[in-house]
């Protein structure tokens, strides 16, 4: 393998122009790539903050007394869903209210008796998803005793449309860059091969087989696709340093946002994805050149 | 007769050949470039195979080592048929010989070394016995000293020494010379033609074809095969 590996470098040195080509345009379509995920990384841990990783209040009937509540509480966790389960007393709600609105409270004292419901305020195993938060609302809006839930629906739904439209657009966006990518890798291939062909031609005549001729090729376009991969992520990198500490500093004063670099997961992902696009690049030109 | 039936009387009378062909025809559209050729060649024989241009000796030469296929008759080398080869055995074939050529076919990006080292990286043998066989090969074609020059750097005599290193680097039984000195001055051809007498010597078998038999009448022993328009024609002694 060290021959071939030895053999794969000397033949990107020798078509050093070429090859550079190749990986710059492998790094774009990767930068593309990678931008849209780390842009979607972040939009879906900035949702599932504001979806309170889960959380929803369900409001009791106002025919509901306390000595239901163990009942209620049982088949609210008969759904199954439930990490943590809260009861909030309608006393102990209208004093919170009252704290939070602070010295214009007076209006509470003409009130001749409690307008608020019995609350219970959960947290749920699926966290971020918003179509199971979605249903599993619905199925305990449909209980017994239940007079409404909420979990941010209105304005979070709409978001959520908007990003998935955004998602689809970014996952067709990434394909079609992979796509140029491949074809450019694979013109590449067949160029390096046709300016090859007198070698090719006497390797043939010497008893090389298919496989020797072949495998350099191979770790060729794998070098290609990994230093592309390398290179796309560092130069999303750098431009994520430049402008996340400029976005920070201007809006950190009115929201809080935890925008951070790709997971190191997710950056093996992509360089995994790179090496293989130089390595299918390869693998399509050669099947057609030498079919 | 039929020609298997050839294939079966000849066995018998031939079993130590080591090149066998049988009524070998090889048809390029409408033109025939061997017409029903059929040879028994011994180990150890010096062949010329000569001819004007045009008779047949490159196709000759290509259907041996399956450049070109056959379009009809069989060719039997050390007993295995041509015809029956796969894909995957050919390379284990054409390591079995050593091929020179009038243009040289060096790969011009490779240095000399590389370019005679490739018949052993091929066969997969280790670096340190590459290293020490082809020094010793290119010693004896007297191009050590230019081991690192690229072909193009080159004289037309000085390539073709390469290229002759690079037939005999394997120790192949055959060696296939299609006008090996076509292209070289007189003492570059001489140089040439002794080097593969010297590998004939210690017991390869050569064909070489030429158009040139003067050169090769002045200093080799063996046995002419005379092609025209595809058809032998005349089969004689050298001496």
């Amino acid at each position: 393998m060290t021959r071939y590996i030895t053999k794969a470098l000397a033949d990107i040195r020798s078509n050093r122009f070429l090859n550079l080509i190749t990986i710059v345009t492998i790094s774009l379509s990767i930068l593309v790539v990678s931008l849209f995920l780390l842009f979607f990384e972040n939009a879906n841990r900035l949702i599932e903050g504001w979806n309170q990783g889960g959380r929803a209040m369900i409001y009791l009937e106002p025919t509901f007394s306390q000595e239901m509540l163990p009942d209620v509480k049982a088949r609210i966790r008969g759904l199954g869903e439930v990490e943590e389960m809260r009861f909030i007393p309608k006393s102990q709600a209208l004093e919170k209210l009252k704290d939070e609105m602070g010295s214009h409270t007076g209006f509470f004292d003409t009130l001749q008796h409690n307008p608020l419901p019995h609350a219970l305020e959960i947290r749920m195993k699926t966290q971020g998803d918003y179509a199971q938060v979605a249903a599993f609302a619905k199925k305990i809006a449909a209980l017994e005793m239940v007079e409404s839930v909420e979990y941010g629906q209105g304005w979070l739904a709409r978001f959520l449309k908007i990003f998935t439209l955004f998602r689809i657009t970014g996952y067709a966006m990434c394909g079609l860059f992979l796509l140029i990518a491949l074809f450019i890798t694979a013109n590449t291939v067949r160029l390096a091969f046709y300016s090859r062909r007198l070698e090719i031609e006497i390797m043939r005549l010497v008893g090389a087989t298919e496989g020797f001729i072949k495998t350099p090729f191979y770790v060729e376009g794998l070098i290609q696709g990994f230093l592309g991969g390398i290179l796309g992520l560092l130069i999303l990198m750098a431009a994520f340093l430049a402008i996340s500490s400029g976005i920070s500093g201007n809006l950190s004063a009115y929201v809080y946002l935890d925008i951070r670099f790709l997971a190191i997961k997710t950056m093996g992902l992509i360089i995994l994805a790179s090496t293989f696009l130089g390595w299918f690049g390869c693998y399509l030109s050669l099947k057609q050149i030498l079919k | 007769m039929n020609n298997d039936e050839y294939i079966h009387m000849n066995l018998d009378s031939s079993k130590n050949s080591i090149i066998r062909l049988f009524n070998v025809t090889k048809r390029y559209g409408a033109k025939i470039a061997l017409n029903n050729v059929s040879v028994d060649i011994q180990p150890g024989e010096f062949i010329f195979i000569s001819g004007p241009s045009g008779a047949g000796k490159s196709t000759l030469l290509k259907v041996l080592y399956l450049a070109e296929k056959v379009s009809e008759g069989q060719i039997l080398i050390n007993g295995m048929n041509l015809a029956r080869i796969s894909v995957s055995k050919l390379p284990l074939l054409r390591r079995r010989f050593g091929m020179v050529f009038q243009d040289f076919k060096l790969i011009p990006s490779r240095t000399v070394f590389e370019n005679v080292a490739l018949v052993l990286e091929v066969a997969g043998e280790k670096p340190s016995y590459i290293r020490k066989k082809v020094m010793h090969v290119l010693r004896t074609t007297g191009m050590d000293k230019k081991a690192n020059a690229l072909p193009p750097t080159l004289s037309g005599g000085e390539q073709q020494r390469v290229a002759v290193a690079r037939a005999v680097v394997g120790d192949p039984d055959i060696i296939l010379a299609d006008e090996p000195t076509g292209s070289l001055d007189h003492a570059s051809a001489r140089l040439v033609l002794d080097f593969l007498m010297a590998y004939h010597k210690k017991g390869a078998t050569i064909l070489v074809a030429s158009h040139n038999l003067h050169l090769l009448e002045s200093m080799v022993r063996g046995r002419n095969i005379v092609l025209e328009q595809g058809q032998l024609v005349k089969t004689s002694t050298m001496l």
